[in-house]
């Protein structure tokens, strides 16, 4: 059933690498790809920033966009502002994780009974996914509030979680649906032969696949919540973005969006290249593996 | 008072002449002689082309708008309204027709992009900053402003009468507005201060209670409690800061237009014109008593 315990490395493994690194072969004929690479490298981003740096305007968009001194003065506050841009996404993300299980689960029920429960789960799906996550945010943000409801908070960040937690639970809900159904049907066959009921096959045999399998599609819609934290800032909530919107406008240089851009790009590329590791690791398992 | 005022004007216009001056060295020596329509650079010759954003608020703007144009609420080519009044005087005084003048949308953040600007200049509320005042030229005064503070009747926020007193509530501002650095420097509030995008989201989270109370400019206060939402009110205005808060035009870094502009604003403010236009257009932004 589950491959979890073969873990022999097959003979290629060693002679696998990331994408990143695709080409450079072991061996004497390695050195002289890395050295093409290299100068072609080299060459590339010389010619990137000669052209930059020798068009007309380059003076003047160093200025406004990279000034060391408005660099320096608007990293506390902008970092300091990206700490809710944290606390959105870790909040969010624990959601998301749990209801778009639920909801995958939910479609994959088989039999005409659970007809109503899937037509719901594919709606609901479609149309968060299909609606922009700005308008979500801004929908919820300023409508919901609106409502004067009692006991329902106001809060700017509370509805900015929620928005992010039904757009992004709609596309996660596919990453796993489609880890859910890649799983071989013989998997539950055999499950089902050896006594599981369907609530044990899901719970023991499929899911532990099917949530392995799709764990780098998840991380990179994690990227993508990330990012999507910004767009709260429409709310009126000062996150990152919205602070160096701020800083800019007080200053009119545009210095504080490169720092804001940076403090993000800092936090998903480390991600990024967790998530190709995943993905050379998860390769290297199955094909020495051989099973599932 | 008002001889207190002349001097303020005064300081602003040799500094912002002093400020165009640094840009361009020819045009000093004789400042009324380059002021000839013929000889003037412009985005569009023969054409004043002044920038504004769009939605284009009362009561800085009015008279409406016709259906089809492509100016929201107010369209300023009607000449009604405070700045299309004084901008229209301007353009008189520099010898321009009211033919001779085209408005053209151009967002608040578009205003101080690098590069070559498409408006000769943009009247659209923008308080001068000495860090501002590096990246783009200003006129002298057309306004000096004040900031001040707008709240839902009968709310616990609306009983206070002290700057001190507003520490604990939620209080919000709007984007590229210096009220946001009134509230920080003035206040020192506890809870972080919202910040929208827009006059409409601000109004909206007044109206839900998302926030306590909002701080914008004195005329846009009025508008709000008056126009806007209903129940509200203007319990306050903040004492101005320092060397006083004053709205520009802003041109392109160094455009000797600029003197020609502030050329023409003291002759508007030396004959009353612009004492009227004030009175015509902002009659009612008087009277807040002044937090302390």
């Amino acid at each position: 059933m589950a491959v979890e315990g073969d873990r022999r490395p097959g003979p290629e493994v060693a002679g696998r690498r990331s994408k990143l690194l695709a080409g450079w072969g072991p061996g004497g004929d390695g050195r002289r790809s890395v050295a093409i690479a290299l100068l072609s490298t080299i060459v590339f981003f010389a010619i990137v920033v000669f052209a930059v740096t020798h068009s007309p305007g380059w003076p003047e968009v160093r200025k406004t966009f990279f000034d060391w001194g408005e660099f320096r003065s608007s990293l506390p506050e902008i970092a300091s502002a990206f700490k809710l841009n944290v606390k959105i996404f870790c909040i969010a993300e624990v959601f998301i994780l749990i209801f778009a299980l639920l909801i995958a689960v939910i479609r994959s029920l088989p039999g005409p009974v659970f007809f109503p429960l899937r037509a719901l789960a594919i709606a609901y799906a479609d149309f968060f996914r299909g609606v922009p996550t700005i308008l979500v945010i801004a929908i919820l943000g300023f409508g919901a509030p609106a409502l004067q409801l009692k006991h329902v908070p106001t809060s700017t960040t509370f509805w900015g979680i929620v928005a992010l937690v039904l757009i992004y639970t709609a596309y996660v809900s596919e990453v796993y649906r489609a880890g859910i159904e890649s799983v071989h049907p013989s998997q539950e066959a055999a499950a089902r032969s050896l006594g599981l009921s369907r609530a044990q096959t899901l719970r023991h045999v499929i899911l532990p696949q099917a949530v392995r399998r799709v764990i780098p599609p998840l991380l990179n819609d994690f990227i993508g919540l990330q990012k999507d934290t910004a767009l709260v800032g429409i709310l009126g909530a000062v996150e990152a973005f919205k602070q160096s919107e701020i800083d800019t406008d007080a200053t009119f240089n545009y210095t504080p969006y490169v720092t804001a851009a940076l403090l993000f790009v800092a936090l998903t590329i480390p991600l990024a290249r967790f998530t190709d590791w995943l993905i050379a690791r998860d390769r290297r398992r199955r094909q020495s593996g051989g099973v599932a | 008072m008002r001889a207190g005022l002349i001097a303020l004007t005064a300081l602003a216009a040799a500094l912002a002449a002093t400020a165009t001056a640094t840009g361009t060295t020819a045009r000093t020596a004789a400042p009324s002689a380059s002021c000839v329509k013929a000889s003037l650079t412009l985005v569009k010759p023969g054409t004043l082309t002044i920038g504004t954003d769009n939605p284009a608020y009362p009561p800085w703007y009015g008279g409406g708008t016709t259906k089809g144009s492509k100016w929201q609420l107010n369209d300023p080519s009607n000449g009604k309204g405070f700045e299309p009044a004084v901008a229209y005087a301007v353009a008189s005084k520099l010898g321009f027709t009211k033919s001779e003048v085209n408005w053209v949308y151009v967002p608040f953040n578009n205003s101080f992009a690098p590069g070559k600007k498409k408006f000769d200049f943009d009247i659209n509320q923008i308080s001068y900053t000495a860090a501002r005042a590096k990246v783009v030229t200003f006129s002298s005064s057309y306004y000096d402003v004040d900031q001040a503070l707008v709240v839902l009747k009968g709310t616990p926020i609306s009983h206070v009468r002290s700057l001190a007193g507003l520490r604990g509530f939620k209080l919000a501002a709007e984007l590229g507005t210096t009220s946001y650095y009134d509230i920080l420097g003035a206040i020192k509030p506890t809870k972080q201060p919202s910040v929208f995008d827009t006059d409409a989201a601000a109004v909206q989270a007044l109206k839900n209670k998302q926030i306590d109370g909002l701080v914008v400019d004195l005329p846009t206060a009025f508008y709000i409690s008056g126009a806007e939402v209903p129940n509200s009110t203007v319990s306050g205005q903040f004492p101005p800061p320092r060397g006083g808060e004053h709205f520009g035009m802003v041109f392109q870094k160094g455009n000797p237009l600029a003197s020609c502009v502030d050329g023409a604003l003291k002759t508007l403010k030396a004959n009353g014109t612009l004492a009227k236009i004030k009175s015509t257009w902002l009659s009612k932004a008087t009277g807040a008593p002044v937090l302390k």
